[in-house]
């Protein structure tokens, strides 16, 4: 069967998903450099799972994410100069080096941010969806969290509420196998986590998180039907982390064989086959932008390494918003560049909420049946 | 004044109900989301009448789910909505806390000043009323303790209004303590535009021998203590903090040196309590203009109880104040 994409869609994939892996390599040397101190989550292995859903979704609908963080604003756009500066801890990176590698945030790109408690992020998503229904607006929010997550009470009580109030936002749990060093079945009674949200009447659905089309594919789909206003989706991506938890983890609890097999499914060599295949690519085409993103990496590195640490005057901005302060706007203070796309939300005069999360009639009907009087 | 003279006198949870209504109708990215708050009126009736004025939308009616609708709700504030959060009570909120401290407490700072967070939690706080140990808490120290966040405990109707009115409009988490037992009280206050700035204290009661600084309920218990110090000849005056974080440092050196003695009236626990912090202001940026050394009066270090006479002596009241005033006074009897 020939493939339904066109070669600029493969190739813009493939470039996303090459800069990933070489910012991450790059990052993990650059951590036993001493460089990067912290808790670095490197997303090695996992880049099918940030670059297919984000193709497939608007540059404006709202994403966050967990502390394995780096990988999809790299994906959305952000500046590789000012993530690996954040995780320098540099007054150049995104959050002033005050957030380092869990707390990526670039709002211009409508990146929401990376949060550092197992789960936490997952509640923060559904309120941006219901901000969206709010103010009438048809834009999705993207949630991305691990396995482990899912055993967290953030999931369920968030999803009853995002199932209850059809909120559109599309869950997807990247489920690499291992909540830090537990395998996600020693600790689960459920481990395929796409069947919880039966529980919630929720549409779930496991997808290979290892194949980048497939990502694709699942997340167009589902964010037809968040925008149709049926409620929210669960993304299950089967996938698996090449590397350990953090660049602290030698990963013991996992044998070789199994890390060698998994290798074999690298999603990068797969969507490379799949362009091959189609033709709609040549080797040429691929090595050309891997010595451009080479290169990318390289000045970024560069960039991060060169920059200046925080002034210590930053100890004292960004915990309270105090009377006329204007938000910052990282590309714009760092880089020069003049940012327009920044969210603009409507006034309160302007505003007109017209959605019900209890309509009258329903609410009146019901109560007739269990012959309440209001 | 003509004006005060014919203020209406409001009970507390009338005072918040306006000041919801108010703000709703003048902003409608302000929407309530709690437990009971739509079609119940509320869990103490502070949302009564806003469903049917507001609808499902922007009244709404949450799971008893803390830690969920909180979530949600700063998810909602992070993209330019307005929530204000209703805890059934501040015992509840625990649950909610990683919400509140971890995200939208530092929001603003994990993402070096791109977001903010203007987000609204309230509800009832504070000991009493026969509820045992897990209903009966004055927990405003827990927050009082995080950067990012602002916390006020209005004593008054008036500022009930004017602090809710303020909050709402503030660009930044603000944790609300409401006295649970004050609900019911009454007071005058000021109709439509009537705004509390957050981050200052008042004067309730001017005074020349003696401070007594406190907030919330306890304030009702300093006023009765103060009445009855006057008898005596003892002119106590009697400091409102209101706003716990950020603390009004001005307000508080200024009685203190006027007065040159302090007694500090918490209803919480006495260690690390806000109290405690008020005592170090003091101390370090006052201490030749005291007298006598700072004197607190707190909840003991205990557990509540259900007996009554267990509750009783667990808090504070005029009595412990009254003693507490003599003592640094160096009276007699004390």
């Amino acid at each position: 069967m020939a493939s339904p994409y066109s070669k600029e869609q493969l190739l813009t994939m493939y470039r996303k998903m090459y800069l990933i892996r070489r910012f991450e390599e790059r990052a993990g040397q650059q951590y036993t450099l001493g460089k990067i101190a912290g808790f670095c989550h490197l997303y090695i292995g996992q880049e099918a799972v940030a670059v297919g859903p984000i193709e497939a979704i608007r540059p404006d609908d709202y994403m966050l994410s967990a502390y394995r963080d780096h990988g999809q604003p790299l994906a959305r756009g952000s500046d590789a100069g000012m993530v690996m500066a954040e995780l320098f801890g540099r007054g150049t990176g995104y959050s002033k080096g005050k957030g380092g590698s869990m707390h990526i945030f670039d709002i211009e790109h409508h990146f929401y941010g990376g949060y550092g408690i197992v789960g936490g992020q997952i509640p923060l998503a559904a309120g941006m969806a219901f901000a969206s229904r709010y103010r009438n607006e048809d834009r999705v929010t993207v949630c991305y969290f691990g396995d482990a997550a899912a055993n967290q009470g953030s999931f369920h009580e968030t999803f009853n509420m995002a199932a209850k109030w059809k909120l559109p936002v599309i869950y997807i749990c990247e489920n690499n196998r291992y909540g830090m060093g537990t395998a996600i079945a020693r600790t689960s009674a459920v481990p395929e986590i796409h069947k919880r949200a039966a529980a919630y009447g929720m549409r779930g659905e496991p997808v290979d998180g290892m194949d980048c089309l497939k990502m694709y594919e699942a997340v167009k789909d589902a964010a037809a039907y968040c925008r149709a206003g049926k409620g929210p989706v669960l993304l299950e991506a089967n996938t698996y982390r090449f590397r350990g938890h953090s660049m602290a983890d030698p990963a013991t609890y996992r044998s070789k064989t199994e890390v060698e097999e998994e290798r074999k499914n690298d999603p990068i060599p797969k969507l490379r086959d799949h362009a091959l295949k189609n033709k709609l690519g040549q080797d040429s085409d691929f090595e050309a932008i891997e010595e451009e993103v080479k290169a990318q990496v390289d000045a970024a590195v560069k960039f991060a390494d060169e920059s200046p640490e925080p002034s210590l005057e930053e100890l004292w901005r960004d915990t309270i918003v105090e009377e006329g302060e204007q938000d910052v706007r990282p590309r714009e203070r760092v880089l020069g560049v003049k940012v327009t796309n920044w969210p603009k939300y409507p006034s309160g005069q302007e505003l007109k909420v017209t959605w019900d999360l209890e309509p009258r009639e329903q609410a009146e009907a019901a109560d007739k049946k269990a012959g309440l009087s209001r | 004044m003509p004006s005060e003279l014919t203020m209406p006198e409001l009970m507390y949870r009338e005072a918040l109900n306006q000041a919801l209504a108010e703000e709703m109708e003048r902003d409608a990215n302000v929407f309530l989301i709690g437990e009971e708050v739509g079609r119940y009126n509320g869990a103490f009736k502070v949302s009564q009448g806003l469903l049917d004025k507001f609808g499902s939308a922007r009244i709404i009616d949450a799971p008893i789910s803390e830690l969920g609708f909180t979530g949600m709700s700063v998810g909602a504030a992070m993209v330019g909505l307005r929530p204000v959060v209703e805890m059934m009570t501040w015992n509840f909120a625990i649950l909610a806390m990683d919400q509140i401290v971890n995200n939208a407490a530092k929001l603003r700072h994990m993402s070096g000043g791109q977001l903010r967070c203007p987000i609204v939690f309230r509800g009832p706080g504070g000991a009493g009323g026969r509820l045992s140990s897990q209903h009966s808490q004055a927990l405003e120290a827990n927050y009082a303790h995080f950067p990012g966040l602002k916390v006020i405990a209005p004593a008054t109707p008036a500022d009930a209004k004017g602090m809710l009115k303020a909050a709402i409009r503030d660009e930044n988490p603000v944790i609300m303590f409401e006295g649970e037992r004050l609900y019911a009280i009454k007071g005058e206050v000021p109709e439509g535009e009537h705004v509390v700035p957050l981050g200052k204290a008042d004067v309730k009661r001017e005074g020349t021998d003696v401070t007594i600084i406190t907030w919330s309920r306890m304030y009702y218990f300093c006023m009765q203590a103060a009445e009855e110090l006057a008898k005596e000849g003892i002119s106590a005056e009697v400091l409102d903090l209101r706003t716990l974080r950020p603390l009004d440092e001005e307000a508080i050196l200024a009685s203190v040196r006027k007065t040159n003695r302090v007694v500090i009236v918490e209803e919480g626990w006495a260690l690390a309590g806000v109290g405690a912090s008020v005592v170090d202001i003091i101390q370090s940026k006052a201490f030749d203009d005291l007298d006598a050394p700072v004197a607190r009066v707190t909840g003991l270090d205990v557990n509540m109880s259900y007996a009554a006479n267990l509750e009783n002596a667990t808090q504070p009241d005029a009595p412990k104040i009254i003693d507490a005033v003599k003592k640094v006074l160096y009276r007699e009897g004390a």
